[in-house]
């Protein structure tokens, strides 16, 4: 189903899958399905309909409860975007009358295939995150995540207006200025300074490598488009009579049709197994980078706060409240550290697993499909050849 | 089909265009290439000779062969496209791989381009094409400006322009014509789209070769910052390999170029031939209606006179009268002849163009 699935031990205590899916004019809904020994839930197994502001309404309270700070949360799942696609649709239909017949059905079929594949890889995006959140032994616990899952009305999570998404922004700027702070701080733990300096540049490697990867599949994608529409002139040329020069003409255009299929199929296996695979990961750095900050703040924290301290016992003022203060900020940040050490060694497994899995499965695709393509090539070759 | 046989005539004349050489430095530095022709032919002093000749020369040709021949309904192959970018680069010595690759393909056309002159039958025998293969000093030809890629295509849109302006309803006697015409339109057009979509993707397999190199540095740079050794390891390699891609979809782009964008181009130029040809007849047959209109006044002249009584007038009309009934008669017997060469033409250049299309195909396949 996804290509990031991997190593999700899905017990059987709770599974969640998203089992169906509805695109809408402007949205789209999707099934989540849950099967579940647990005694919270009512039932043992249910669905309820979701739509993506809800998925996001989960994350972000994920993100904003203290308690999770020293986890990497599951990044969230990107805004399904079909505008790109239903634009190219709408210009098909305003064009229909300059292009023949077969031309416009060949075109929309593809549009309309390009549509299921944003489609498919949309839904499979919102499950990994469930799942995700399912695998987790803190989070699959969370009492959001059981609404989430169970309650078959309507969150009534309405998207952020326009102030709200101000109060992110500058609440953002404010972080990355707090983040460059603190990460000048030098760590005493070495595991963790190691982890800093590793994952600032992988992050900015993997997003080198998405942006080029996503570049580069656009190129295929073109050339593949250009051979489709070589192949329709070809067949209209050949369709012109019955010479021989036309039934030339009519192979070259199969030949070219279905070399285009595999040019497609090809950008489209690399899309899946390439591209998605870096933007997850992206995405998940992301979420490790967000982890160490929140640990590096509460460093600072505790430093301040030991600091505090000192100074509140030379001057043997509200030293009690500096003590109760202290204590709470090294609690916080021992807690946090403790589980930031374990989630960034399963983030390494999972990476690497993760990577392992689809660049095997690319490779052997990528294989598969050149072989057949020299096959096609061949045959056309020695039927070419034959008819001399 | 007796032009088949034709076709497969026992003589044996086989014409390659090599080492092409820079002549000369700077802005007034040529390309000179050596032609090589190898034949058993009796006509020519031996069987195989060499000369070098360049670009210019091959472009005076043209012109000497298309002055004698197009008039009358001949279809002379055009030369290929001068192209003053691409020459420059020459010039200036800028040793790269667009100058080589350019160098390369107007090698391959002009070799193109000879192939078909000497496998007309009727050009073969004229002196001229004899004496591009054979003489060694060649005069340089000049004035050949006007036959620029562009310019060529321009004069014969622009004869087709004014010829279909001139409102000329010409009682088509023989509908084959006719269709033949529209055929070849029609076909002109598919083969312009086909040359700008083919031009596309080329232009795409180039972009995809950059990016992929871009890629690959990306992964190289992503494999060395991964502490995992094995995935390291298999990242690197996953660089090499799409560098390989790299190369592999610059020679796709390279080939897809050479040989059918190049090939479309081709036959844009000849259609654009074949277009002048049935021009050619069109003007013969106008000039023939304009000499029946003509002899026409000049009776009606006659009677005029012989009505008003003037007879030393008279002798001139009918003197007049004559000369216009050999024209009328001479004019006719042109477009009749003119009419059957095109038509012979045309039927040839159909066989030819599915030869020559199916061979560089397969050998772009292999």
């Amino acid at each position: 189903v996804s290509s990031v699935n991997v190593d999700l031990q899905t017990d059987a205590t709770l599974q969640v899958d998203i089992s169906d899916a509805l695109s809408e004019r402007d949205k789209v809904k999707f099934t989540v399905h849950t099967k579940s020994t647990l005694p919270n839930f009512k039932q043992n197994e249910f669905s309820v309909v979701r739509q993506h502001e809800e998925f996001i309404w989960l994350h972000d309270s994920f993100v904003e409860n203290e308690e999770y700070a020293g986890y990497i949360i599951p990044p969230a799942p990107p805004r399904p975007d079909f505008d790109a696609s239903r634009e190219k649709l709408q210009k098909l239909g305003e064009g229909e009358g300059s292009m023949t017949k077969e031309e416009f059905t060949k075109m929309k079929q593809e549009l309309e295939a390009e549509y299921l594949a944003i489609f498919k890889k949309t839904v499979a995006m919102h499950e990994v995150f469930l799942c995700r959140v399912a695998a987790h032994p803190v989070l699959r616990k969370d009492l959001n995540f059981h609404v989430f899952l169970e309650y078959n009305q309507d969150l009534s999570v309405r998207g952020k207006n326009k102030r709200e998404k101000m109060e992110d922004f500058f609440k953002n700027v404010v972080k990355s200025a707090d983040g460059v702070l603190v990460a000048g701080v030098k760590d005493v733990d070495d595991f963790f300074e190691h982890e800093k300096t590793f994952l600032l540049e992988y992050h900015n490697r993997v997003k080198d490598a998405s942006a080029k990867s996503d570049r580069m599949i656009r190129s295929h994608k073109s050339a593949a488009d250009d051979i489709n529409r070589i192949a329709s002139t070809l067949y209209t040329l050949g369709t012109q009579d019955s010479t021989d020069v036309c039934k030339f003409f009519l192979k070259v255009s199969e030949l070219f049709e279905k070399t285009r299929k595999i040019e497609a199929r090809v950008a489209a296996d690399e899309d899946l197994k390439l591209a998605d695979l870096l933007k997850y990961y992206l995405r998940e750095s992301q979420a490790a980078k967000d982890l160490l900050y929140r640990r590096g703040r509460a460093l600072v924290d505790y430093e301040n706060a030991n600091k505090a301290l000192d100074r509140a016992r030379a001057k043997n003022k509200d030293v009690l409240q500096a003590e109760t203060s202290q204590q709470v900020c090294c609690q916080k940040f021992e807690k946090i550290s403790e589980s930031a050490k374990q989630e960034l060694i399963d983030f390494k497994t999972r990476r690497v697993a993760a990577f392992r899995k689809n660049l095997v499965e690319l490779a052997e695709l990528e294989l598969k499909h050149a072989k057949g393509n020299l096959q096609l090539l061949q045959s056309c070759l020695g039927v070419l050849k034959g008819d001399t | 089909m007796q032009l088949e046989e034709e076709v497969e005539d026992k003589f044996e004349l086989n014409i390659s265009i090599t080492n092409p050489e820079k002549v000369g430095d700077g802005m007034n530095a040529y390309m000179a290439y050596k032609v090589s022709t190898q034949t058993t032919l009796p006509m020519f002093r031996s069987k195989t000779f060499t000369v070098r000749r360049r670009f210019s020369d091959f472009l005076g040709l043209y012109e000497k062969l298309s002055d004698k021949h197009t008039p009358n309904g001949y279809i002379v192959p055009p030369p290929p496209e001068k192209s003053i970018m691409g020459m420059t680069k020459v010039k200036v010595g800028k040793e790269d791989n667009s100058s080589a690759e350019f160098v390369e393909r107007r090698r391959a056309a002009l070799e193109r381009y000879l192939q078909r002159v000497v496998f007309h039958p009727s050009l073969l025998q004229d002196p001229d094409v004899r004496e591009f293969l054979e003489r060694d000093d060649m005069p340089r030809a000049h004035n050949t400006q006007a036959l620029s890629g562009a310019g060529f295509l321009k004069m014969i849109n622009r004869a087709t322009d004014s010829l279909s302006k001139m409102t000329i309803k010409m009682n088509e006697s023989d509908v084959w014509f006719e269709e033949k015409l529209q055929e070849v339109e029609a076909e002109d057009q598919q083969l312009r789209k086909l040359h700008i979509m083919v031009d596309s993707l080329v232009g795409h397999r180039k972009e995809l070769s950059v990016n992929t190199g871009g890629f690959a540095k990306s992964v190289a740079m992503l494999g060395s910052s991964e502490d995992n050794t094995a995935l390291s390891r298999a990242l690197s390699q996953l660089a090499e390999v799409e560098d390989k891609m790299e190369q592999l979809h610059q020679e796709q782009a390279a080939s897809d170029s050479f040989c059918f964008a190049e090939l479309l181009a081709d036959y844009i130029r000849l259609l654009g031939s074949v277009r002048a040809s049935f021009d050619q007849r069109m003007k013969t047959w106008q000039r023939w209606q304009d000499a029946q209109n003509m002899l026409q006044k000049k009776r009606e002249t006659e009677a005029k006179l012989l009505w008003a009584n003037k007879p030393d007038k008279l002798q001139q009309a009918k003197d007049d009268i004559t000369e216009w009934e050999a024209k009328v008669t001479q004019y006719e017997r042109d477009f009749d002849r003119v009419s059957a060469t095109v038509r012979k033409e045309v039927l040839r250049f159909e066989l030819i163009k599915y030869w020559e299309a199916f061979l560089p195909e397969a050998k772009a396949i292999a």
